[in-house]
């Protein structure tokens, strides 16, 4: 019977795994097919940890803990040396401030131009800051007239220190087409 | 009775000669030819066989073959240039008066510039001609695609060069370029989504750890952009662009050659 024949074979198939699968190594190395592949899981975790972490490592070598960058904040002596209606140039080079007085008080204008980055100068016969690299221009309140510049001038903060000189800090900034030209220490009342 | 041998007969059959140029002796059949070609690491550079129509000027310009050889005289007049350039401020931008003024064959510092803006040149019209006689279709787009990173790498490697004079035009150039990178998206702290990065009020994208900042080496352009961009110049992209160049090479082998006319 051809039925009977197929049962038997049926029954003659390996009732257990293979040893090698049990976790023994049929050629005395110690190595089974089950270890194997877990070694070399391991092995593939390890170098793809490591290999991630030296490219973190290199991502981040490029970002220092420490600048040696100018001095963001600085003093610009007692309100009284700036004359009402002028632009002053004298921290121009420095720390790139214009400071201006006006008849209510003083502001400091950032001298970077707000289009690409380039230094403004200031035309005093046409009452304008002027940028040489694409023709942006800015009245003395440091808004934009002329030229590609996007948006004003941003001004720093500026307050008066203890012994009544001025402090100028470049850490924070006002825009003026976020407002912001409103806040308190964007503008010092004399 | 053996054929009496020159002298370069028995140099090209003696042991110095056949040591150092494999396959040994005078190519006589037109397969040792081919294998003195295959043998030799320079010769194997180049196809040993050719198609007439490959070598026809009006079909190729050679614009390639020509970026590749600006190439090599930007390497080796930029190496020269290394041994006096020192990227500092204080003294880069007067050891390229220097170099113009004193240092014997001033003409170095230009071969080096005039090669520089020669290489933008070809390469473009080089992609220009592939571009027109269709020669970045199957089986060849993989090696447009080469192309076109080694159009940028070209065009990074103007953009560092730029700024190593240490000159206003020179300054404000990178200013400029610069500034471009502050609106990357995600990576530029001016850039779209640069505020997505971000846990409550504390931001991951800012002047302080942005992609310019990475590039520029600082929040203002100052020593370590200088540095920076000398290292990238002179190492960092020559290495990436030799690599990408090896691939461009090899592949237009192995993709049929140079295309054929219609």
């Amino acid at each position: 019977m051809p039925e009977a024949t197929e049962k038997k074979t049926a029954t003659i198939a390996p009732s257990s795994p293979p040893p090698a699968a049990l976790g023994k190594a049929d050629d005395g190395s110690g190595v089974t097919r089950r270890s194997f592949f877990s070694w070399i899981s391991i092995g593939w975790l390890a170098f793809v940890t490591a290999t991630g972490g030296f490219f973190t490592m290199m991502l981040r070598f490029f970002f220092p803990n420490v600048l040696f960058e100018p001095i963001q904040t600085f003093r610009a002596g007692s309100p009284d040396e700036y004359q009402a209606g002028e632009v002053d140039l004298r921290w121009k080079g420095k720390f790139g401030v214009w400071i201006v007085r006006d008849d209510e008080g003083i502001y400091a204008l950032s001298t970077v131009c707000t289009h690409l980055g380039c230094t403004p100068n200031w035309l005093a016969a046409e009452q304008k800051f002027k940028c040489p690299c694409h023709g942006s221009g800015f009245r003395k309140t440091g808004i934009n007239f002329e030229g590609p510049a996007p948006r004003p001038l941003e001004r720093y903060r500026i307050v008066l220190a203890d012994d009544g000189q001025i402090i100028v800090d470049k850490t924070k900034k006002y825009q003026q087409e976020k407002g912001q030209w409103g806040d308190p220490e964007a503008f010092l009342k004399v | 009775m053996a054929e009496k041998k020159n002298l370069l007969q028995r140099l090209a059959e003696g042991q110095i000669w056949t040591s150092i140029f494999r396959g040994g002796g005078v190519p006589k059949s037109r397969r040792q030819r081919m294998m003195v070609v295959l043998n030799s690491v320079f010769l194997h550079l180049h196809p040993v066989r050719l198609p007439k129509h490959a070598v026809k000027l009006k079909f190729t310009w050679c614009m390639g073959g020509l970026s590749f050889f600006i190439f090599l005289i930007l390497t080796i007049s930029g190496i020269l240039l290394m041994f006096y350039y020192r990227p500092t401020i204080e003294y880069a931008y007067t050891d390229i008066i220097d170099l113009a003024e004193q240092v014997p064959f001033g003409i170095m510092r230009e071969i080096h510039r005039w090669g520089a803006h020669a290489m933008v040149i070809t390469v473009w019209l080089h992609m220009f001609r592939v571009f027109m006689t269709g020669s970045y279709k199957p089986p060849r787009e993989f090696n447009w695609a080469i192309g076109v990173v080694l159009l940028l790498l070209t065009l990074l490697l103007s953009f560092t060069g730029y700024l190593l004079p240490w000159d206003q035009l020179a300054i404000w150039a990178i200013a400029v370029g610069s500034n471009m990178a502050r609106a990357t998206p995600f990576l530029g702290h001016e850039g779209p989504g640069a505020a997505l990065l971000a846990i409550g009020d504390i931001n991951f994208v800012t002047v302080a750890s942005d992609v310019r900042f990475a590039l520029i080496g600082g929040r203002f352009l100052g020593e370590a952009t200088l540095l920076r961009f000398y290292v990238l110049h002179c190492i960092g992209l020559p290495f990436v662009i030799m690599i990408f160049m090896a691939v461009h090479f090899w592949r237009i082998r192995k993709d049929g050659g140079i295309s054929t006319p219609v």
